[in-house]
């Protein structure tokens, strides 16, 4: 099931920017790309716990702020020679509404 | 029998409807039209071409007097309904109850006013209908001033048509390009250019803050403090569906009036469609899906079986003169690839996105004959695997084109400079190769072009190339990144040379390969726009690595380091107790003195850094840029003040240049140092510049360095006076500014330009003037502290979570 709740205006989000939502389990990074599409993703990079939510983002990609590895949004995989992946979260734009999958989020303790 | 159909909205939806509908069933139906406006139903798209003064009303009406009367349509022009009672199955207006047997709500929408001071002011107007355009054409008188909010479809067709009608135009638009959602930033720099050529001004990232007058609109007021004057206000940021008689007869309404695929609301009897509803979570503001809407329901009032699936639409801009063309979705993924076809000559930008061998989405600015073509393919899902390398030339395309990597040389004009030293321009290489100067060394020698500085020594090999073809060889030189083929001297020069200010600018007219850049261009570009043109390009925050975005040091654990700038390494009592009150209000686990003469606070969390930074700014603090491409310190000893082997102030000197310096963007980042006498206990001999004070006056030395590399500067002038130490100095910071590769230090920027070359600009009187003069500028707008900007409390609120889910709010 998914339970869609509502985060944030888009415009709370810098275009090619992010912001943080604060949870339980650590904070989760919400991008919006130029392009208007948000992603969620957990706001530690695999490589050194580097937070995300304060890289470059470029196209669907972020690059981490720490030692520029680079993340594909959409799937959370490292790009290039990294080996590495970041969990994602369903998020989506609804009239300018931010809003994610907050099943998912919570589910993630159990995983 | 006949049956009752009330029909609430006369406009290009219903008017679509009743045609197919009375196609079908000519005399199953009594229809009773309302329209809220005094009118039947017209060509609301011609409405621009009506504002621009292409096409009268009378042109644009659909359906005239005789249409209704034919079909013995009951027409309530002029007339709202006001209430749907769907007990008594009747709707109210002005003129008492009528009775339906079915209804259809076809009520569009309504333009979305923003909250904003003065919006209710005479002369403030939304761009709907033809009240809407009467008002914007007796306001557009020639010379008129006209302020249009919003930069979308709608915005821009009523800046151009009241634009074309003479009056002055300006258009403010909240996001950083024009059509945002239709176009990337590309086309809509492209599109911004052309509106700019027939005079109407754009101030994009520009937030209205207040209209302003006493009883009609005088003026409108920006968040940035920017004032247009207007006659009139047109407003157009969006339009939203006019749902309130459905949501007061407690019909499903979200957004818009909530109905399924046989265009049936939660009332079985009533019917909606067109801009007002929502299907599928989606509204629809074009209105190719609201006709096929019309045949659907049109269909299913006959009894019919039919279902409604919305499409993709295309969409154009009706302005004559600009043609662009989207459709699709065009945004960039993992599993997507970008065929981008620029042409800066003719103004051309194509980009198709393909995923899957499919095309997904295309946006096209310049030439758009082929956009059906493409929206064709969309639609169909086409394999594109076979001709994918020629897709981007359209249908019409045979036989192979290759990119040209020359040809943003080439679209440059004979007068376009080249070599900014000399002021050579491109027509006078040409001559030159032309006349037998058949290589690099023969230009320079005749020309003088790149026989400077150098930094245009690429552009003159491309020249040479254009010219002479195959004949010449170019020796390979490293391009920034894999977005373009020119190395960042190259781009420097023609950021400079033809006058672009925007990164969109650059990226079409030098033909970057990518729609949106990479994070090794970016920043480069961020700050060559911003060095060349401080007053008209704005700095680009997300295209700086997060130190220069945030004003403070990474570090390993995520937290941040804050530095106070202590001018000349001097500090007093209060601004350590300063220090120290933040030490302990913020948990800072180190507090350490850096090799920079000034302390640093380790570990700092990224939601305090606002309240710390707004805590030292009241006891005088401001950042150090310890994190920046800018000035870092100015290391001073103590001089003759005190020290006895001293012979000028040294001290004073470094803190005259820091209170010059700070807040300077660079290439990469400047360090200074200043020592009292050649003993240089400020180790002002390994700095960017380092001046050694002696009894005859300032020894000015440059291109230090004691990091990676360890380099010893190298004399570049000895002077007398305190006052032309500082003049140099800011010569040669602002000489480094305007020519430095972005990530070279001053000393591998010297190595490239050579010390006398930039020894002959910063002592030449003229040169020296200017040099300070543009630096100046630059400070006006640079040199503001940048945490006290970020302390405030709306950007503050950037550094703390959107949004906190506790686990009770999230189950
Ligand atoms: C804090 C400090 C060390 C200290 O505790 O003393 C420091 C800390 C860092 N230095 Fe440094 N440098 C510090 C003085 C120096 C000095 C000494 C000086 O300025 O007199 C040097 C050698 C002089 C020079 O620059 O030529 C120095 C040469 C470097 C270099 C090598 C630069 C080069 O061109 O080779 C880097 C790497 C870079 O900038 O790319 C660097 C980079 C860094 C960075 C910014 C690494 C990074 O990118 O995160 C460190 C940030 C730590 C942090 O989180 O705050 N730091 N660094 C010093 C801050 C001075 C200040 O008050 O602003
Ligand atoms: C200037 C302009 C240019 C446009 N250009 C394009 C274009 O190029 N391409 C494109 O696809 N689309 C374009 N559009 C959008 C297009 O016009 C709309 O999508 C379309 O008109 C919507 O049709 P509709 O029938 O839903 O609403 P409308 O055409 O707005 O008709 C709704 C009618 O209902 C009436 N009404 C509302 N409430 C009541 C009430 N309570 N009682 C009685 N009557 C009521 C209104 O007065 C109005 O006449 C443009 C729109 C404008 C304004
Ligand atoms: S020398 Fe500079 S960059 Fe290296 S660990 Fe020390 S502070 Fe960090
Ligand atoms: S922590 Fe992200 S790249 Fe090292």
């Amino acid at each position: 099931m998914t339970l869609w709740i509502d985060i944030a205006a888009l415009d709370d989000i810098p275009p090619r920017g992010a912001r943080t939502i604060r949870t339980p389990e650590g904070c989760v990074a919400v991008f919006r790309t130029f392009d208007d599409r948000v992603f969620a993703l957990d706001d530690r990079c695999p490589h050194k716990g580097g937070p995300l939510s304060d890289g470059i983002v470029h196209g669907h990609a972020v690059t981490c702020p720490l030692h520029a590895w680079v993340f594909d949004l959409e799937t959370g995989l490292a790009q290039g020679a990294d080996e590495g992946s970041v969990a994602t979260y369903p998020a989506r734009v609804d009239g300018g509404r931010v809003l994610i999958d907050a099943e998912r989020l919570t589910r993630r303790r159990v995983a | 029998m006949t049956q009752r159909l009330v029909i609430i909205g006369a406009g290009m939806a219903s008017g679509r409807m009743i045609e197919h509908l009375l196609d079908y069933a000519p005399d199953a139906w009594h229809i009773t039209l309302f329209n809220a406006e005094p009118r039947g139903n017209y060509n609301r798209l011609m409405l621009s071409p009506v504002l621009s003064g292409e096409k009268t009303y009378e042109e644009i009406v659909t359906h005239d007097d005789a249409f209704y009367a034919d079909r013995r349509i009951d027409c309530r022009f002029g007339e709202s309904v006001t209430r749907i009672d769907r007990e008594a199955k009747l709707v109210h207006s002005a003129n008492g109850a009528t009775p339906y047997d079915k209804l259809v709500i076809a009520t569009g929408s309504a333009p979305f006013i923003i909250p904003v001071a003065g919006k209710d002011l005479a002369g403030v107007v939304s761009y709907r209908d033809l009240e809407d355009t009467n008002a914007m054409i007796a306001a557009s008188r020639p010379g008129a001033k006209a302020v249009v909010i919003g930069g979308g479809l709608l915005g821009l067709e009523a800046a151009a048509g009241m634009a074309a009608r003479g009056a002055d135009v300006t258009v403010i638009h909240l996001m950083g390009h024009l059509m945002e959602r239709q176009l990337d930033p590309a086309a809509g720099y492209l599109l911004q250019k052309d509106l700019e050529r027939r005079g109407i001004r754009v101030h994009c990232k520009g937030a209205t803050k207040a209209i302003l007058g006493t009883d009609k609109v005088e003026a409108v007021l920006l968040e940035d403090g920017t004032v247009y004057g207007a006659d009139l206000v047109c407003m157009a940021v969006g339009i939203r569906p006019e749902t309130r008689l459905a949501t007061d007869a407690h019909l499903e309404v979200n957004r818009g009036v909530v109905v399924d695929a046989q265009m049936t609301t939660s009332d079985p009897s009533i019917f909606a469609l067109g801009e007002c509803v929502e299907f599928d979570r989606q509204l629809f503001g074009l209105v190719a899906p609201l006709y096929d809407q019309a045949k659907v329901l049109a269909a299913v009032l006959n009894d019919g079986v039919a279902a409604f699936c919305p499409v993709q639409t295309a969409t154009k801009l009706k302005v004559t003169g600009c043609d662009l063309f989207s459709a699709g979705d065009f945004a960039d993924g993992p599993d997507r690839e970008e065929i981008v076809f620029r042409d800066p000559s003719r103004g051309i930008y194509k980009r198709l996105v393909i995923e899957d061998d499919r095309l997904i989405g295309a946006v096209m600015y310049g030439d758009t004959a082929d956009g059906n073509w493409f929206f064709q393919q969309i639609k169909d899902g086409t394999d594109i695997s076979e001709n994918r390398e020629t897709l981007i030339f359209g249908p019409a395309f045979q036989g192979g084109v290759q990119s040209d990597p020359l040809a943003a040389v080439a679209a440059l004009p004979p007068e376009a400079e080249i070599c900014g030293c000399n002021g050579i321009c491109k027509g006078q290489i040409v001559e030159a190769i032309n006349g037998g100067a058949t290589d690099l060394g023969k230009v320079r020698a005749c020309t003088k072009a790149s026989a400077s500085c150098g930094t245009c020594t690429g552009l003159v090999e491309q020249v040479l190339a254009l010219t002479l073809g195959d004949a010449f060889a170019k020796p390979a030189a490293q391009s920034i990144c894999a977005c373009t083929d020119l190395t960042h001297e190259e781009v420097r020069r023609l950021i400079k040379g033809q006058e672009l200010k925007s990164m969109p600018a650059v990226m079409q007219e030098l033909g970057w390969k990518t729609s949106c850049g990479c994070p090794t261009c970016r920043p480069a570009l961020n700050f060559y726009l911003l060095a060349d043109w401080p007053l008209d390009y704005q700095d680009d925050r997300q295209s700086r690595f997060v130190n220069e975005r945030l004003h403070a040091n990474i570090q390993k654990d995520g937290t941040f380091s804050v530095v106070p700038r202590m001018w000349g390494g001097v500090t007093n009592a209060a601004e350590l107790r300063a220090i120290a009150d933040a030490a302990d209000k913020y948990d800072v686990p180190m507090v350490k003195v850096t090799g920079g003469q000034r302390i640093d606070l380790l570990g700092v969390k990224k939601e305090d850094l606002p309240s710390m930074w707004a805590d030292l700014n009241a006891a005088g603090l401001v950042s150090g840029h310890a994190y920046s491409k800018g000035l870092r310190t100015v290391k001073t000893c103590v001089g003759s003040e005190f020290c006895r082997f001293g012979t000028q102030d040294s001290t004073g000197l470094g803190i005259k240049l820091e209170k010059r310096l700070w807040g300077s963007w660079t290439p990469h980042k400047v360090k200074l140092g200043v020592s009292g006498c050649p003993r240089n206990c400020a180790e002002a001999t390994c700095k960017d510049v380092g001046i050694v004070c002696v009894d005859s006056g300032y020894q000015i030395g440059v291109g230090g360095a004691a990091g990676m590399d360890l380099k010893e500067t190298e004399r570049l002038v000895a002077v007398e006076t305190e006052a032309e130490a500082i003049e140099i100095t800011v010569a040669f910071v602002q000489l480094y500014r305007e020519n430095g590769k972005y990530l070279d230090r001053p000393y591998k920027w010297l190595k490239k330009v050579g010390l006398d070359w930039v020894r002959d600009q910063v002592t030449d009187p003229e040169i020296r003037a200017a040099l300070i003069e543009r630096f100046d500028l630059s400070q006006r707008v640079y040199q503001k502290d940048p945490w006290a900007e970020r302390a405030a409390p709306e950007e503050a609120r950037r550094f703390h979570p959107v949004a906190t889910l506790s686990q009770e709010a999230a189950e």
